[in-house]
C-alpha cells in the first residue's frame, strides 16, 4: 500500500469537508473492496476518510411502503434485520450471500453501491426494486444511478447516506457464485411491485455492469411464473466472458437464475 | 497396541502450539538489524533485459541496496539445477536452458526476478522497487504446449531447438504394436491434465543471516527438505561450503511438493545478506506464489488401449506432451517420466505398454512435483481409459476392472515397476459396498424424476511411493539417493530424542514418530521428542515428499532404535546379572523374562552415561543412528467411488457421496492417515472441478490470485467416507506403504467418470467447471 | 504516523504506526502476535481473522486506524491460561489441523459461527459459513467435525457459566 493519511469522520459534513481538503481523497466505508485495491497498489489515495463510525449513517428504518437502509450499515445487519426480513426478505437473503461472514461484518451497502462492481450483489436489488439512492446532496433514482463498470452518477465528494427501497409485493434473488471470488458469476433479482410493475435486474453478466432484463420483465408481466421464462431468448452479445463463464453461459444463467428467483419470490 | 503405540488414534503433540498461535513460521522470525527484500519481477513472458536503472531507488530513504542479475553472475553464484538426468530416445541428454536466480539478459516467464531491492522495511523495499526502471525489449512468447511445438514457434533456449527438452520412451514398442494388431477392440482417448498451482497456505519465505566473522550463513526457509537445500546451495550454487551453511526449516505451512525445490529467492537472500552485511528477509505474497512456486501437472496425452475378445487388456500406447514451463526445476524431469510412465499399468495386468513423453519449454512458470507428481496423471489417464472402454464395450466399469486386475504378487509390469503386494478386489469390494453400488440405478432414476442428472464414477489407483532404492533411482538418472537417516538419543535421565531427516509440514511426525518409540519401549510419548528441520541438529536427511516419511523415515528410526535397544539390553543384562537374550522391554523397563527382575529405562540410560559399570569394552552413552535405504518402492493402492448430481440448468456438480477404500499397509496413527486422505481427496477433487492455472496466448497469467484461481472451499466438498483394506508392505519391517498422496492421485478420475456418467457424454476435460459441463450437456 | 490505541487480548496498547499499516501488521510486526497469519492479498483466505468488538474480521482488510478504540482478540487471547477455548480443544481432538497455518483464522471464524448460530449448527451451515477461510491440508472434513463438536462444548460451557 502506498502512503496515505487516515481520517475518521464523525459526521457526514466533516467527511465532506475532509474530502474537499485532500488532494486525491477517497471515502472508506467497510473497506472490503478499497483496501484490497490499495494493497495491490492499484489505488493511491492521498487521504482515506473513514465513514464507518458515523452514527447517522448506520441503521435500518421501515415505514409503510419504504425500507430505508443507511449507507454504512454492514451487510450482516441487513441480512439479520427483522425489519428487512419482514419488508423485503429477498434483500436480507441477498445480503446474506455477499462475500463471507467476516466481509459481511465490515462491508456496507453504501460502499457496495458507490463502487458499483459489475458482479456485486446490491446493485441488482437496488435496480430491480427501483430504489432511491440518497446522498448528502440529492436523491438519485436507481435507473439514473448505475452508469457502467465501477461508474455511478455520484459526483466527486458526494456521499451516499441511505438507500430507500420501495417494499414490493414479491421479490426474489438467485445467485450463481463465481467459483473463485464468490462474487456473482450471474445473479438475478426479480420484483413484482405493488403498482404491478415487474422489474428484473441481473448482475455479474453484462459488460456494462448491472442491467435491467426487459425480456424477462415482459415475460413475467404476462405470467409471473418460472415457466414463463422458458421461452425467453437472452442474447449473449455484450455479456461478460471469462475463464469461469462464457457469454452464452451467462445468458443461460440469466434465465435460470431469473426462474429460480421467481420461485423463491413465490 | 498401547494407548500411544502403533495403530492408536493419538491426538497430535504439535497441535498445542498451532491452536494457540504459537507456531513459529519463517515470517514470524525477526533478527536484529534485519532488512527486507522485494523482488522486481518481469511483467513480460519473454523479453530481453536491456537496462536496469536503480539510481532513483538508491536515493530513497531506507534503501540499502538494489542488486541485479548481472552482479549475481559476477559473483559466480551458480545457475539453478535440475537434479534428474533424462536421456532421449536418440541417446542424447536432456536439453537444459540456463536458469539464473535473477535474469541478467533474458526473462522467460512473468514473475521471473531481474533485481532485488533491500531496504529497512518491507514497505520501503516495495516503494523503492517502483522507482527502479527496467528497460525490456519484448520477445514473442509461447504459452502452451501446442504453441511451443509448432514449427517456427518462438524459441526459449538456444540449447533446446524446437523448445524440446527431451523425447523419452519406455516399454516395448514392437510387442505393443503386435498386441494392437491382434486386438478385438481398441479404445482411444485424448486427455488434458490441467495445470495446477500448489498454493500451500503459507507463502514461501526466507531469512538469510551472514556472520562475517565466522564466514557462516544461516538460512531460515520454508522447505520440505532443508538438508537437500543445503546440499544444493553448497554444491551447485557456490553460496558456502556445507559446514558454513545452516539451513533451518521451522514450522512450515504446507508444501505439497512446492517447497521441495530450492528457489531463486533463497539463493538471492543468502548472497544479499553477505553483500549488505545484515540479515535479509523475504516473504512472498500470494501473487508471487502464483507466479513463482513451481506449478503441477500440465500434460496433453493421446492414449490407445487394445483389448481382446474377452475384454482383457493386451496393450497400451501412450504419447504425452509435458509442459515444463520456462526452466527445468529441481526434480521436474523425473515427474512425467519415471514418476508417470512407470505407473501406466495401473492395477491391471497389461502385457505390453509403450509410452513416449516429450518435454516442452513454454514461457510460463516452471512445473515440477505437486502432490502425487506424475502418478495422478498416470492414474487419471488409465482410469479414464477404463471408463471409456467400459462404455464403448457396454460392460460394467467395475467388472471391466475386475477382469483385468493383477491378482498374483509380486507382479512385474512392462514399465519397470515390480508391485510387491496388494489386493485390488478387496478395496473395490469395500468401496462398492460403502456406496451401495448395486442400488445406484434406482437412485439415478429417483434423481431423474427430480430433474437432476446423477452419476457414479470409479477410480482404482496405484502409486509408487517412498521413492525409493537409491541404487535404482541412480540407475534411472537421479542425482541423489533416496534413503533416510535417523538418530535416537536416550538422555541420561531416560527421556528420548529422535532426530530425523524427514520434515513435518503438517503430516504430524512429532506424534506418529513418537508412537513407534512408545510401541517399542512402552514409554509415554510425552517423554519423547522429535527433532527435525535443522541441518545443525540432524546429520543428514532427504526430507518429506513422495509419501515417504513413514515408509522410509520411520523405518530409519526403527533401525536406529534396534541398535539402541540392543546396547541397552546389554547394559541391562549386565546390571541384572542376566543373559542378554533373556532381556525383554516392557512398559519402560528392561525385564529378565520369566522373573521379577527388572531395571527401568532411566537407570539403564544413567548407567550408560555414568559408565561406572558397563560391560567390558562397551563405549559409554546411549545414542545410535541409522541410514535406511529402501529395497523397493511401496505401492499404496485403493478404490474410490464418487456419486454426484449435475444440475442441468447450470452445469453445477453436487456431491452425494464419496467413498475411499485405501490399502496403505500398516497404519501408525489412523486419525492422521485419514486426515492425509481427506486433504489429498480435496486436491484431487479441486483438480477435477475447480482448479486451473491459466495463461493467455501471450503468456500472461490469468489466474494469479484467489479471486481467479478457484481453491476448494468447505462448501465445495463433501464429507468423505473412508475405509481401509490391508496388505502389509513386504519391503519394510513395519509393513508401511505411505498415505500422503493417494487422495490426490485417485480422486480426479472418480469425479470425471461420475460426471460423464451423469451427463451421458464421455468427453469432458478438467476442471469440469459448471460452464464446461453445461456446454457439454447441451452440445450437439 | 498516527498513534493507534486499542485493547488487544484484554491489554490496552498504544502503537505508533504509519497510516497505511494494516491491522494484521500492527498485530504481527508491532505487538509480536504472530499467531495471526497472512495467506493471500485479496481478502479471500481468512488466515488473518481476529475478533474486533466480538465479531470476526479479516485483519488484512482493515487499516490499523480503523481499529482505534476497539477491543481486539487474537488467537493468542482465547484460552484462559492453560485452559484451551473449547474450539481450540475441538480442533485438536478432531484433528482439524495439519500444517497449522490457516488454523488461527479458522478457529476465530469458527467461534464467531457458533456465536451467531448457537446450538443450531448443522454440517451444511458450517460448510457455507467457512466460505471465507481456505485450508489446503485437511479437505475441511475434520474442521467441520471440530466446529460441530465445539458448538456442543460451547453450549455446555455457556450453560455452566
Amino acid at each position: 500500500m502506498y502512503q496515505t493519511t487516515y481520517h475518521r469522520a464523525s459526521s457526514v459534513d466533516e467527511a465532506a469537508a475532509l474530502f474537499a481538503k485532500g488532494s486525491e481523497a477517497k471515502f472508506l466505508a467497510g473497506g472490503q473492496t478499497l483496501l484490497p485495491v490499495m494493497k495491490q497498489r492499484l489505488a493511491s489515495p492521498s487521504d482515506v476518510i473513514d465513514l464507518g463510525r458515523i452514527k447517522e449513517l448506520i441503521g435500518i428504518e421501515a415505514s409503510g411502503d419504504t425500507l430505508s437502509v443507511k449507507a454504512a450499515t454492514p451487510h450482516y445487519e441487513v441480512a439479520t434485520s427483522d425489519a428487512v426480513k419482514k419488508a423485503i426478505p429477498a434483500l436480507a437473503y441477498l445480503a446474506s450471500l455477499i462475500g463471507d461472514p467476516a466481509v459481511r461484518y465490515r462491508g456496507t451497502i453504501g460502499g457496495s453501491l458507490a463502487n458499483n462492481d459489475p458482479a456485486a450483489d446490491y446493485p441488482a436489488a437496488t435496480l430491480a426494486l427501483g430504489a432511491t439512492i440518497k446522498t448528502n446532496k440529492r436523491s438519485i433514482a436507481a435507473d439514473d444511478y448505475f452508469k457502467g463498470l465501477f461508474t455511478t452518477a455520484l459526483e466527486d465528494g458526494e456521499i451516499i447516506t441511505a438507500v430507500s427501497f420501495p417494499v414490493p409485493a414479491k421479490a426474489g434473488y438467485a445467485k450463481f457464485p463465481h467459483p473463485a471470488s464468490r462474487f456473482a458469476l450471474t445473479a438475478v433479482f426479480v420484483a413484482q411491485m405493488k403498482s404491478g410493475e415487474i422489474r428484473a435486474a441481473a448482475t455479474g453478466a453484462s459488460q456494462s455492469g448491472v442491467m435491467r432484463v426487459p425480456a424477462i420483465e415482459a415475460a413475467l408481466k404476462a405470467n409471473w411464473s418460472p415457466t414463463a421464462i422458458d421461452g425467453v431468448n437472452i442474447s449473449a452479445s455484450n455479456l461478460l466472458a471469462d475463464i469461469h463463464g462464457s457469454a452464452e453461459y451467462r445468458a443461460n444463467l440469466i434465465k435460470v437464475m431469473a426462474q429460480r428467483a421467481v420461485t423463491a419470490a413465490g | 497396541m498401547g494407548v500411544e503405540g502403533i495403530g492408536a488414534r493419538v491426538v497430535r503433540k504439535e497441535d498445542k502450539r498451532f491452536i494457540t498461535g504459537k507456531g513459529r513460521y519463517v515470517d514470524d522470525i525477526k533478527l536484529l538489524g534485519m532488512t527486507h527484500a522485494h523482488f522486481i519481477r518481469s511483467p513480460h513472458a519473454h523479453a530481453k533485459v536491456k537496462n536496469i536503472d536503480s539510481s532513483a531507488a538508491l536515493k530513497m530513504p531506507g534503501v540499502v541496496a538494489v542488486l541485479t542479475g548481472q552482479e549475481l553472475v559476477d559473483d559466480k553464484v551458480g545457475n539453478l539445477i535440475c537434479g534428474w538426468a533424462i536421456t532421449s530416445k536418440d541417446g542424447s541428454p536432456m536439453k537444459m536452458g540456463a536458469w539464473p536466480a535473477m535474469a541478467p539478459e533474458t526473462v522467460r516467464f512473468v514473475g521471473q526476478a531481474v533485481a532485488v531491492v533491500i531496504a529497512d522495511t518491507k514497505n520501503l523495499a516495495r516503494d523503492a522497487a517502483e522507482a527502479v526502471v527496467v528497460d525490456y525489449e519484448e520477445l514473442p512468447a509461447v504459452a502452451d504446449i501446442q504453441a511451443a511445438i509448432k514449427s517456427g514457434a518462438p524459441q526459449l533456449h538456444p540449447e533446446a531447438p524446437g523448445n524440446q527438452v527431451y523425447d523419452w520412451v519406455i516399454g516395448d514398442e514392437g510387442a505393443t504394436d503386435a498386441a494392437f494388431a491382434k486386438a478385438a477392440n481398441v479404445v482411444k482417448l485424448d486427455v488434458t491434465n490441467n495445470r495446477l498451482a500448489p498454493n500451500a497456505m503459507e507463502p514461501r519465505a526466507a531469512i538469510a543471516d551472514y556472520d562475517a566473522a565466522e564466514e557462516h550463513f544461516t538460512l531460515y526457509t520454508t522447505s520440505q527438505n532443508p538438508h537437500v537445500a543445503r546440499l544444493v546451495l553448497s554444491a551447485f550454487y557456490n553460496i558456502a561450503p556445507e559446514h558454513k551453511l545452516r539451513v533451518i526449516a521451522p514450522d512450515v505451512g504446507g508444501g505439497f511438493g512446492s517447497k521441495i525445490f530450492i528457489y531463486p529467492e533463497e539463493m538471492v537472500a543468502l548472497w544479499a545478506s553477505k553483500k549488505v552485511g545484515r540479515p535479509v528477509k523475504w516473504t512472498g505474497d500470494r501473487t508471487e506464489a502464483f507466479l513463482t512456486d513451481a506449478h503441477g501437472r500440465d500434460h496433453i496425452t493421446h492414449a490407445e488401449m487394445a483389448l481382446d475378445a474377452n475384454n482383457k487388456i493386451i496393450g497400451l500406447k501412450v504419447k504425452t506432451y509435458a509442459n515444463f514451463g520456462a526452466y527445468m526445476s529441481l526434480f521436474s524431469s523425473s515427474v512425467p517420466t519415471y514418476l508417470y510412465a512407470t505407473l501406466l499399468s495401473g492395477q491391471y495386468n497389461i502385457p505390453a505398454i509403450h509410452a513416449e513423453v516429450v518435454g516442452v519449454y513454454t514461457n510460463t512458470t516452471p512445473v515440477d512435483a505437486y502432490r502425487g507428481a506424475g502418478r495422478p496423471e498416470a492414474s487419471y489417464l488409465i482410469e479414464r481409459l477404463m471408463e471409456t472402454a467400459a462404455r464403448q464395450l457396454k460392460v460394467d466399469p467395475a467388472q471391466l476392472r475386475r477382469t483385468n486386475f493383477i491378482t498374483q504378487f509380486p507382479h512385474q509390469t512392462p514399465v519397470i515397476m515390480a508391485y510387491d503386494t496388494g489386493d485390488f478386489n478387496a478395496s473395490l469390494d469395500a468401496a462398492m459396498k460403502a456406496i451401495d453400488y448395486a442400488g445406484f440405478a434406482a437412485r439415478k432414476a429417483q434423481a431423474k424424476s427430480q430433474g437432476k442428472l446423477r452419476g457414479i464414477g470409479v477410480s482404482c489407483y496405484i502409486e509408487a511411493c517412498g521413492i525409493a532404492p537409491s541404487k535404482a533411482v541412480g540407475s534411472l538418472g537421479a542425482g541423489v539417493g533416496l534413503w533416510e537417516s535417523a538418530e535416537v538419543r536416550v538422555n541420561p535421565v531416560g527421556t528420548i530424542e529422535i532426530l530425523t531427516g524427514s520434515h513435518s509440514h503438517g503430516q504430524g511426525h512429532e506424534t506418529t514418530f513418537c508412537q513407534l518409540v512408545a510401541e517399542r519401549l512402552g514409554v509415554p510419548i510425552s517423554q519423547v521428542s522429535i527433532v527435525h528441520g535443522d541441518t545443525d541438529k540432524v546429520q543428514f536427511g532427504m526430507g518429506t515428499y513422495g509419501s515417504r516419511s513413514a515408509a522410509v523415515g520411520l523405518t530409519a528410526i526403527l533401525k536406529a532404535m534396534e541398535k539402541m535397544e540392543s546396547k541397552a539390553k546389554k547394559i541391562a543384562a549386565h546390571a541384572l546379572e542376566a543373559s542378554e537374550a533373556d532381556i525383554v522391554i516392557e512398559n519402560g523397563e528392561f525385564k529378565v523374562t520369566g522373573t521379577d527382575k527388572a531395571i527401568a529405562l532411566p537407570m539403564v540410560a544413567l548407567a550408560a552415561y555414568t559408565a561406572h559399570n558397563l560391560p567390558d569394552g562397551m563405549e559409554p552413552g546411549l545414542k545410535e543412528s541409522a541410514f535406511y535405504d529402501p529395497t523397493n518402492f511401496t505401492f499404496p493402492a485403493g478404490a474410490y467411488i464418487c456419486e454426484l448430481e449435475v444440475d442441468p440448468g447450470t452445469g453445477k456438480t453436487s456431491f452425494v457421496n464419496f467413498v475411499a477404500a485405501d490399502d496403505f499397509g500398516r497404519l501408525i496413527n489412523p486419525m492422521i492417515v485419514e486426515g492425509q486422505v481427506h486433504g489429498g481427496l480435496a486436491q484431487g477433487i479441486g483438480q477435477a472441478l475447480l482448479e486451473h492455472a491459466i495463461y493467455d496466448a501471450n503468456g500472461q497469467p490469468v489466474t494469479a490470485s484467489f479471486m481467479d484461481y478457484s481453491m476448494p472451499r468447505a462448501d465445495d466438498l463433501p464429507s468423505f467416507n473412508l475405509s481401509h483394506t490391508t496388505t502389509l508392505c513386504p519391503g519394510n519391517p513395519l509393513g508401511i506403504k505411505g498415505c500422503g498422496e493417494a487422495g490426490a492421485i485417485g480422486a480426479s478420475a472418480a469425479v470425471i467418470n461420475a460426471i460423464t456418467d451423469a451427463i451421458g457424454k464421455n468427453n469432458l476435460e478438467m476442471p469440469a467447471t459448471p460452464d464446461r459441463v453445461w456446454r457439454t450437456i447441451h452440445a450437439a | 504516523m498516527s498513534t493507534v490505541k486499542l485493547t488487544v487480548n484484554g491489554k490496552a496498547v498504544a502503537v505508533d504506526v504509519e497510516d497505511r499499516t494494516l491491522l494484521v501488521q500492527l498485530l504481527r510486526d508491532h505487538l509480536n502476535l504472530t499467531g495471526t497469519h497472512v495467506g493471500c492479498d485479496t481478502s479471500q483466505c481468512g488466515a488473518c481473522v481476529v475478533h474486533m468488538d466480538g465479531k470476526a474480521v479479516k485483519s488484512c482488510t482493515m487499516l490499523a486506524g480503523q481499529a482505534d478504540g476497539a477491543n481486539v482478540t487474537t488467537i493468542e487471547g482465547i484460552a484462559k491460561g492453560d485452559e484451551l477455548h473449547p474450539m481450540q480443544a475441538a480442533f485438536r481432538d478432531n484433528h482439524g489441523l495439519q500444517c497449522g497455518y490457516c488454523t488461527p483464522g479458522m478457529i476465530m471464524s469458527a467461534i464467531d459461527i457458533v456465536h451467531r448460530h448457537g446450538g443450531q449448527l448443522d454440517e451444511p451451515t458450517v460448510r457455507q459459513e467457512l466460505e471465507g477461510n481456505i485450508c489446503r491440508c485437511t479437505g475441511y472434513h475434520n474442521i467441520v467435525k471440530a466446529v460441530l463438536d465445539a458448538a456442543g462444548r460451547m453450549k455446555v460451557s455457556q450453560a455452566a457459566e
